[in-house]
């Protein structure tokens, strides 16, 4: 496959803070329709990584693509955004105070504008993606319900769902499933699983059970680089992983 | 299908209630006090018109800051600029129609500066002796304030108690700069002693009784277009800013715009109220900048209860006129009655009366 046909491309990203290298010359890249997971102790360098690709943070050097051309560091958080970069944070933050229907209907692709949201209507076809995705998300019988009454897992999906209204072609996910009870990360697999093929996924996560049960590739960051990459047994067999990680 | 995604929408019912009263004042008040002679005592006075009047001005400037404040948590403790602003324009018109009944009797100066010696009317002066113009200015006048201020701080990201503080300095520094005789607008004695709007007297009851019907139905037309704008989607998106903002730019809103948008749209509502107050009223000075009169207003909102829209505005009346009566019966308390107000309201009802009110009818 050549470099053109990747989601996402990064190549020789260094970020410092101070001194400190929180990216090192970091080159990964994540396929169309792959559901990547990208693992690392704390200080790692993963969420460093996902502030440059959401444009949060600028590199000091490297370079960082997106689908066919786009410039990642040349881009706003908006523009990013509306390129197609759906990101869920770890923590939370739906709109407590708007229902789970609104919480979507804000998400949805298009309309931004002050002017424009002033006279937004919501379309049957718009309707019916929203229903799509309550549905994908399995909130669909508490559409009504304010933020606020939801458990923490359902907050995890409906922020996931709020991503899937911007019908984003890469996802990057958060640690999804911490703080999860064991169903509620059961059903975060099959969701995940069930978005990967039509949207590009990358998911960042601690809890090793969880990726062993999703990943097809697994990448490890330590300070700042990969130093291993492969399938789940793989990775898990490398030395340098069991030095840096694994092996605690 | 409006219905089935808006259970938030709980037919506005408190809305209702609201408008149905405005109705009532603006087909009583009228009656009352024309056609019911005076010696009756259900004979409502020309003070009892223009108190309910200077109530309902209050209320629109209530609604104002509920809307930026109880909907898109922007804590603008420095509203009273717009309305004065607003005033003024409205008071400039009015001391130009003056004219030769001024006490100087110069057809083209107003009283104040031909005290001061000026021998021609400043360059900002002109065109308000048209009533079109001066209606528009009271729209521009705060309506511009509050673009290049919003701009700068909400671009800047001003917010929370940052941005509530230099609104305070901005209601400050205009009240200084008002107080200065070399400004133009008559320091700190203002404009006062006015003749008439529109070639009709200002001191007639039936004129008085034409501004209060006009203030009900500015309030009724404000409170609509406000409730318009919270039941859309871009309501929902001021919802957003005020519970997560950076989520809300996440999703790709420009929070910037959003906030400037709105805080224009409150000062313009502002100005108006301010306009609509002074012709009754019949004065307007410096000291309505004066920065604690825009911390009232923000305990009327938080004492009706914000967030409702038509809470603000029965705050607004409700804390009126308990100072009205306050201030008349025992003047020297009104400061620590509405301090200790704003503090058990605080604490105890954290949404206000209508808060209260909603608590006790539901089924």
């Amino acid at each position: 496959m050549s470099a053109r046909d990747k989601k996402l491309e990064l190549e020789g990203l260094t970020v410092s803070f101070d001194g400190f290298k929180a990216l090192n010359n970091l080159t990964l890249s994540v396929d169309p329709g792959e559901l990547l997971c990208i693992i690392g102790p704390n200080g790692a360098g993963k969420t460093t990584m996902m502030d440059v690709v959401t444009g949060k943070t600028r590199p000091d050097s490297g370079t960082a693509r997106f689908g066919s051309g786009n410039n990642l560091l040349e881009m706003s958080e908006a523009e990013i955004v509306a390129a197609g970069v759906g990101r869920k944070f770890q923590k939370p933050t739906v709109f407590e105070r708007l229902t789970v229907f609104e919480n979507l209907e804000l998400a949805l692709a298009g309309t931004r504008s002050v002017l424009k949201t002033l006279r937004a209507r919501i379309s049957p076809e718009q309707d019916n993606r929203i229903n799509e995705v309550l549905g994908t998300i399995g909130l669909s019988g508490r559409r009504f319900e304010l933020g606020s009454t939801l458990a923490h897992g359902q907050k995890q999906w409906l922020e996931i769902g709020m991503l899937l209204m911007q019908d984003p072609e890469l996802l990057l996910v958060d640690e999804p499933v911490a703080g999860m009870t064991p169903q509620e990360i059961e059903r975060t697999s099959e969701l995940l699983l069930s978005l990967a093929g039509e949207h590009s996924v990358v998911v960042v996560e601690h809890d090793m059970n969880f990726v062993r049960s999703i990943a097809r590739r697994v990448i490890v960051l330590h300070e700042g680089r990969v130093i291993a990459e492969g399938d789940m047994d793989k990775v898990q067999g490398d030395p340098k992983v069991i030095e840096v990680y694994l092996g605690v | 299908m409006e219905t089935l995604w808006s259970p938030t929408k709980t037919g506005d019912r408190g809305g209702k209630w609201f408008l149905s009263v405005l109705a009532l004042i603006a087909v009583a008040a009228p009656i009352l006090n024309q056609a019911v002679p005076a010696s009756s005592p259900a004979h409502l006075s020309a003070y009892g018109i223009t108190l309910i009047g200077k109530y309902l001005c209050y209320g629109m400037l209530a609604l104002a800051v509920d809307l930026i404040w109880g909907y898109c948590g922007i804590l603008s403790l420095g509203h009273t600029a717009f309305f004065s602003l607003g005033g003024y324009a409205i008071g400039m018109y009015l001391m130009r129609q003056i004219g030769t009944r001024g006490v100087y009797g110069d057809p083209v100066l107003p009283d104040f500066m031909v005290f001061l010696n000026w021998k021609s009317l400043p360059w900002f002066w002109n065109g308000f002796n048209h009533f079109p113009f001066a209606l528009l200015m009271m729209v521009v006048a705060p309506g511009l304030l509050a673009l290049v201020f919003g701009w700068f701080a909400f671009r800047s990201r001003v917010t929370g108690v940052y941005f509530s503080i230099i609104t305070q300095a901005l209601t400050y520094a205009l009240m200084l700069a008002f107080f200065r005789n070399d400004m133009g607008f008559g320091g700190n004695n203002g404009f006062t002693d006015f003749k008439d709007i529109l070639g009709f007297d200002l001191h007639s009851d039936l004129t008085r009784v034409v501004l209060l019907i006009t203030t009900v139905a500015t309030l009724a037309a404000t409170y609509l277009a406000c409730r318009t704008i919270v039941e859309s989607r871009a309501g929902r998106v001021l919802h957003a800013i005020r519970d997560a903002e950076s989520r809300t730019r996440f999703l790709g809103y420009p929070v910037e715009s959003f906030k400037v948008y709105v805080f224009v749209f409150s000062a313009v509502i502002a100005g108006i109220a301010g306009a609509l107050y002074v012709p009754q009223i019949g004065i307007i000075n410096p000291g309505e900048f004066a920065p604690i009169n825009s911390i009232e207003v923000v305990i009327w909102v938080a004492v009706g209860g914000r967030g409702t829209l038509y809470g603000a505005i029965a705050g607004a009346v409700v804390v009126n006129y308990a100072k009205t009566y306050l201030t008349g019966a025992f003047p020297e308390v009104w400061l620590y009655a509405v301090g200790a107000l704003f503090v058990l309201v605080t604490l105890f009802l954290p949404r206000g009366i209508i808060g209260l009110v909603q608590t006790r009818t539901k089924r």
